[in-house]
């Protein structure tokens, strides 16, 4: 039955392809828009829509971890919470937006939320929120993204997606806002400070 | 155009489906539901495609599926299709995947086999060529998913409407 070679290997088997294929961004968007409109028809709130996009945000997240893990860090996984927050804010985001992000900051009156923010995600691109619907943030897909890369790599965390109005700016930011378990600081705490 | 990485694509339309098959329960509702999609793709897709492809009308059906083989794939997925399997009359073909981003890290676990997986491309062509006044019936026919050794799109010319000036609609 399987007849091609390279399909008659079990899919763990086969190489894993060097991630160099482009596609083009409209072809995305378009599959996106369909998404947050599928999503839409099933949730009856703007929290429950974006945390669908969440959920499925975090699928792509688990997958994207052991890809650029097995690529970049020779299979090895960041144990250290400040490492893991480099790896988002530098590997994943010139991964997905071909840069790394603006900043990387840990709030002032938390210990355990970190904040990565950026403008222009491509996610938000071709998207314009209806007034009515003002606070939806498509990120919240990207912020799914890294709580999948987050929680696959041992360090459970709320992670949801802001827009932060900027002063001189035509456009907000977006904030994605990571806070972590209270089991992943005591961790921290208990390993050696770097 | 803009590029985007492949495989968050592929990855996001694999994550989609997931979600697809938790939320629907059964495959024939999953391919419905992408093909479905694919049409709401379609019919907005072929604006972008007339615009920025620079190509013309099409002379016949033959030019037709060339056109969204050489052109249209490559465009929008970045790779491209053979158009092969002609019947005798030019009302059928078949494009052959090359090489089908979607499918990419893809495994199809067997009791999902009635799943087309990438059911979302025969909306897309039937949405588009619908835009264009083709009336079309796309389907999965081979799957490499399913251990077929390439992915086949059966494309069948159902009618063709040509346009008579003047357009009623402009009235």
């Amino acid at each position: 039955m399987f007849s091609s070679p390279l399909y008659r290997l079990n899919i763990v088997d086969r190489p894993l392809a060097k991630g160099k294929g482009e596609v083009s961004l409209s072809a995305f968007s378009f599959l996106f828009s369909e998404l947050v409109q599928y999503c839409q028809t099933r949730v009856s709130n703007i929290g429950e829509l974006e945390r669908r996009l969440e959920d499925i945000g975090v699928g792509v997240g688990l997958r994207l971890l052991e890809i650029l893990c097995f690529r970049e860090k020779n299979s090895k996984r960041d144990i250290r919470l400040l490492d893991v927050l480099k790896f988002v804010h530098t590997s994943l985001w010139k991964y997905l937006f071909g840069r790394q992000a603006k900043d990387l900051e840990q709030s002032n009156t938390a210990e355990d939320e970190y904040m990565i923010s950026d403008y222009d995600l491509f996610v938000n691109k071709y998207i314009s929120v209806p007034k009515d619907m003002g606070a939806l943030n498509c990120a919240a897909f990207v912020a799914g993204i890294v709580k999948g890369v987050l929680d696959g790599a041992g360090f459970r965390a709320r992670v949801t997606a802001h827009f932060v109005p900027m002063k001189g700016q035509p456009k907000p930011k977006t904030t994605i806002l990571m806070k972590f378990d209270s089991a992943v600081l005591a961790r921290e705490h208990r390993l050696p400070s770097l | 155009m803009d590029a985007i990485n492949a495989e968050i694509f592929t990855l996001t339309y694999g994550s989609m489906v997931r979600q697809l098959i938790a939320d629907l329960e059964d495959v024939n509702e999953v391919n419905k539901q992408l093909d479905t999609m694919g049409y709401n793709i379609g019919i907005r897709l072929i604006d972008e495609f007339l615009a920025k492809s620079k190509t013309g009308k099409c002379i016949d059906f033959r030019d037709t599926a060339d056109k969204i083989a050489k052109v249209g794939f490559k465009m929008f997925l970045n790779t491209s299709a053979a158009v092969a399997n002609w019947n005798a009359d030019s009302t059928e073909c078949s494009l052959i995947l090359e090489d089908n981003p979607l499918t990419d890290f893809v495994e199809l676990p067997e009791n999902y086999a009635g799943l087309s997986y990438c059911n979302v491309l025969c909306g897309v062509i039937r949405g588009a060529l619908e835009m264009v006044n083709i009336n079309v019936s796309c389907n999965f026919v081979k799957d490499v998913l399913r251990g077929d050794d390439v992915s086949e799109l059966r494309l069948k010319l159902l009618s063709q409407m040509h346009e008579t000036y003047p357009y009623k609609d402009d009235d």
